[in-house]
């Protein structure tokens, strides 16, 4: 288990991660969603005592990561992939890293046949594309056979089969009752990996609970209003209790009244519906209603859900 | 796969067993990329190379010599003058080794496999150490022979003549503090550009520019520059420096180690 207490990292006066409490519970697959500079990368940093808390305390298994012997028997990871010497193969780089931990030689092959490596284990790694490294990352966060595993961006700039590949793989990991923290700055991928989603905007969790709760409580349904008088419409569905919003083109958003009233409303009242459509949110559109808010840096002109990202 | 998540204990791990392995892991680095062979293989051909060229060059001016010449002439010395080339491949090689895991950013996994920075610095430098030390002093050994044999029959030293191995010795030396102060530099900069340029202005330019500038304070300072350390393979002493070869090589040493503690204060406290 990864537990994180009022952890706080504070660059040049300004906070990255703000005092963020969570706990990252074994058997799970835990996502960590945040748009980019919403703090992920510095948290996970901090969680394999790279960087230092500015104040707060992160552990894993109850210790701190500074003070474990040989810690890749207890936690794996995957940072950046590309971080790796260009000059040097596969197998040495998981060789040397084996080798810090008392991991058996033995260990470098079975993990690169794992994730499908074995035919370029000499090759240098400099040659590598983007899903050979992610591949050799996971390959080195597999080493010692740990107990918690933590991905960050893992599939970003993957073609598709690779992307398939390291969810199912994820997936395992977490089957076999393994703590596991991926991040990622994309909700739909979230959506088919995690079991539970940290939400994170501009240093502080914004939510943190089970991925089905976050759908059925943010996905709230809308429906589409076309009509002959959009203000009367408007209106009357306001006096009904609808939240009313007025739409390019004369269209009505509605919420809190489902369609059937609606076209029971505008029977009664005798106006004219051009349109009638139910609308049902993205998990898209959850996310961003969710770090609208916390946004770090976007256009200034009109944002839509597709400018998260 | 059932009792996970940091609950099986392992056995203590002794502090031996903990050097040895972040050692292994260096040497596996170290040995696994080409800068190493390189930059070594381009220090022996400096080194021996240039010690054959210079004995052949110098073997007629000797014997043209004056007497006065004669007696200046320092065999072991006028062999050795490669290493004034071969010390910047060695300061090279010291610096990519450090900074060529901060470019690609490999630190970060090496120090999330060990987080015992000051152990990781320490068996880095300790790898650094014995394999340049053992292949540089190899390389001055052929050296000597080589620009020995290439001197005869003008003056001439045998390695059992008075203060020789030493200088043989402390030639190999010399090539490994400056291989040192490279490895620290990059820690301190950790960008390889900017930590040549350190290391290079002060093996090659720092004494120069002591040199040009008259009067006895930079002619005192001049004398602890850290290429003081080159008086440990001359046989005579050297117009410019007074200290002789062990307190020059202290001065050397000394610039290694105050490099080495800012470069241990520095990796514990800064974020990786």
């Amino acid at each position: 288990m990864i537990e994180a207490l009022s952890l706080t990292k504070v660059y040049g006066g300004k906070a990255a991660v703000d005092g963020i409490d969570f706990q990252v519970k074994p058997g799970l697959v835990t996502g960590f969603l945040g748009p980019n500079g919403a703090g992920k990368s510095t948290t996970m940093r901090m969680i394999l005592g790279l960087d230092r808390p500015t104040s707060g305390t992160v552990t894993i298994g109850g210790r701190g990561y500074q003070g474990k012997v040989w810690p890749l028997h207890e936690v794996g990871a995957l940072l950046d992939a590309r971080a790796v010497h260009p000059g040097r193969s596969a197998y040495d780089h998981l060789h040397s890293l084996a080798a810090a931990n008392g991991i058996a030689r033995a260990r470098v092959g079975e993990v690169l046949e794992q994730v499908g490596l074995t035919s370029v284990a000499h090759k240098r790694a400099g040659g590598f594309s983007l899903g050979m490294f992610q591949r050799l990352g996971i390959a080195g966060a597999l080493l010692g056979d740990p107990g918690t595993l933590m991905f960050d961006e893992p599939v970003n700039g993957l073609d598709p089969e690779g992307i398939i590949w390291i969810r199912t793989f994820i997936r395992s990991l977490a089957a076999e009752g393994r703590t596991v923290l991926v991040s990622s700055h994309l909700m739909s991928e979230m959506a088919l990996t995690a079991d539970h989603l940290l939400v994170i905007g501009r240093g502080r969790i914004i939510a943190d609970m089970p991925m089905s709760e976050l759908m059925a409580r943010h996905s709230g349904d809308r429906v589409e209003v076309r009509s002959a008088d959009p203000e009367r419409m408007a209106a009357d569905l306001r006096a009904a209790g609808a939240q009313v919003t007025l739409e390019p083109g004369g269209m009505l958003g509605v919420i809190g009244l489902g369609s059937r009233p609606i076209g029971e409303l505008a029977a009664e009242r005798g106006h004219v519906l051009y349109q009638l459509r139910d609308v049902t949110a993205s998990l898209e559109e959850a996310y961003f209603r969710l770090t609208g808010e916390s946004v770090e840096y976007r256009a200034a002109a009109a944002v839509t859900s597709g400018a998260v990202s | 796969m059932s009792a996970r998540a940091g609950t099986a204990s392992r056995p203590v791990i002794g502090l031996d067993l903990r050097l040895r392995a972040t050692a292994g892991s260096e040497w596996i680095k170290f040995r696994s990329v080409r800068s190493g062979p390189f930059a070594l293989s381009a220090t022996a051909l400096t080194v021996v190379v240039g010690a054959w060229l210079l004995g052949d060059a110098n073997r007629g001016s000797y014997l043209a010599a004056s007497p006065v010449g004669r007696a200046a002439f320092d065999p072991v010395f006028t062999v050795f003058q490669g290493i004034e080339l071969a010390q910047l491949f060695v300061g090279a090689l010291g610096v990519i080794t450090v900074t060529g895991e901060y470019a690609s950013g490999l630190i970060r996994g090496t120090f999330v496999a060990t987080p015992q920075r000051a152990q990781v610095l320490a068996m880095k430098a300790l790898v650094f150490a014995v394999v340049v030390w053992a292949c540089c002093t190899a390389m001055s050994f052929a050296a000597f022979f080589l620009g020995q044999s290439a001197l005869s029959p003008a003056k001439h030293a045998g390695i059992g003549d008075p203060g020789v191995l030493a200088a043989v010795f402390g030639a190999g030396l010399y090539l490994t503090l400056v291989g040192l102060l490279g490895l620290f530099i990059g820690v301190l900069v950790r960008r390889t550009p900017a930590a040549l340029a350190v290391l290079f202005g002060l093996l090659a330019v720092l004494p120069i520019v002591f040199a040009q500038i008259p009067g006895t304070i930079t002619k005192n300072l001049g004398e602890y520059t850290p290429d003081a350390g080159e008086q440990a393979y001359h046989l005579l002493p050297d117009g410019a420096y007074t200290l002789g070869p062990w307190a020059g090589l202290g001065v050397e040493a000394a610039y290694v180690v105050v490099a080495a503690l800012v470069a241990f204060a520095l990796i514990l406290r800064r974020d990786a």
